[in-house]
């Protein structure tokens, strides 16, 4: 099982901020293809991968990242704090 | 070297005060503060985070910079949640025994949290929500510091 949060407008366009997966997904990329087969909501999410950056355990990767013995994945749109 | 992301305003002068207080081991701090600006008819500034990354990355930049210059200390407060016009959105001050190195991480830190630190703003207006685009600017602008 692996925890995969949404912030800003990823959150929005899929419409909930976190869920738990059952997922055997190897990679980000392969939870993200599994994501985008399940609903339109998502595919509308992931639809642009350039606009969308991903942290495993809190920490910024990218998506050819593994995901084994990761607990949670994140994805959100380029940060803009200061 | 202290890390805050806060919901509660704060004031910068007294944060300055606070953190300059008792010290002799130091020649130099220089504080950094944003303001929320309002280019037009924005009602408010809505600031999402990631809890827990957001002090990780941030702790992450903070010892970058202590490892990169002669810092004695550090500290950056970062807001979140509904900021109203004028209000200031978050802070970083540093101490070295010189001026150079303080002014050199000030900036090191900001630019690193422009895009680095889990934050997204939200600008929202009469008219509407939107979420602010990064800019291709402050992506750059970390180039300067790579070696």
């Amino acid at each position: 099982m692996i925890d995969v949060l949404y912030f800003a407008w990823v959150r929005e366009r899929i419409g909930l901020p976190k869920e738990r997966l059952d997922t055997g997904a190897a990679t980000v990329a392969d939870l993200v293809s599994e994501l985008r087969a399940r609903e339109e909501r998502y595919e509308a999410a992931f639809a642009d991968l350039s606009a969308l950056r991903v942290a495993v355990d809190q920490q910024l990767t990218t998506f050819d990242a593994p995901l084994a013995g990761a607990r949670e994945v994140a994805f959100f749109p380029p940060m803009t704090g200061g | 070297m202290a890390v805050r992301v806060e919901a509660a305003a704060f004031d910068p002068g007294a944060e300055l005060s606070a953190f300059a207080r008792g010290r002799t081991d130091i020649g130099a701090i220089v504080t950094f503060t944003g303001i929320v600006r309002d280019d037009g008819g924005l009602r408010r500034l809505e600031i999402e985070h990631y809890p827990g990354m957001t002090e990780r990355a941030i702790a992450a930049i903070e010892a970058e910079a202590v490892a990169r210059w002669n810092l004695h200390d550090s500290l950056v407060i970062h807001r979140f949640g509904a900021l109203a016009p004028g209000a200031p959105i978050m802070m970083v001050a540093t101490a070295a025994p010189h001026r150079g190195d303080a002014f050199a991480a000030a900036e090191f830190l900001m630019d690193y949290l422009k895009s680095r630190a889990p934050f997204w703003k939200r600008e929202v207006t009469g008219s509407g929500a939107a979420w602010v685009a990064a800019k291709e600017a402050d992506e750059d602008a970390l180039g300067r510091w790579q070696d």
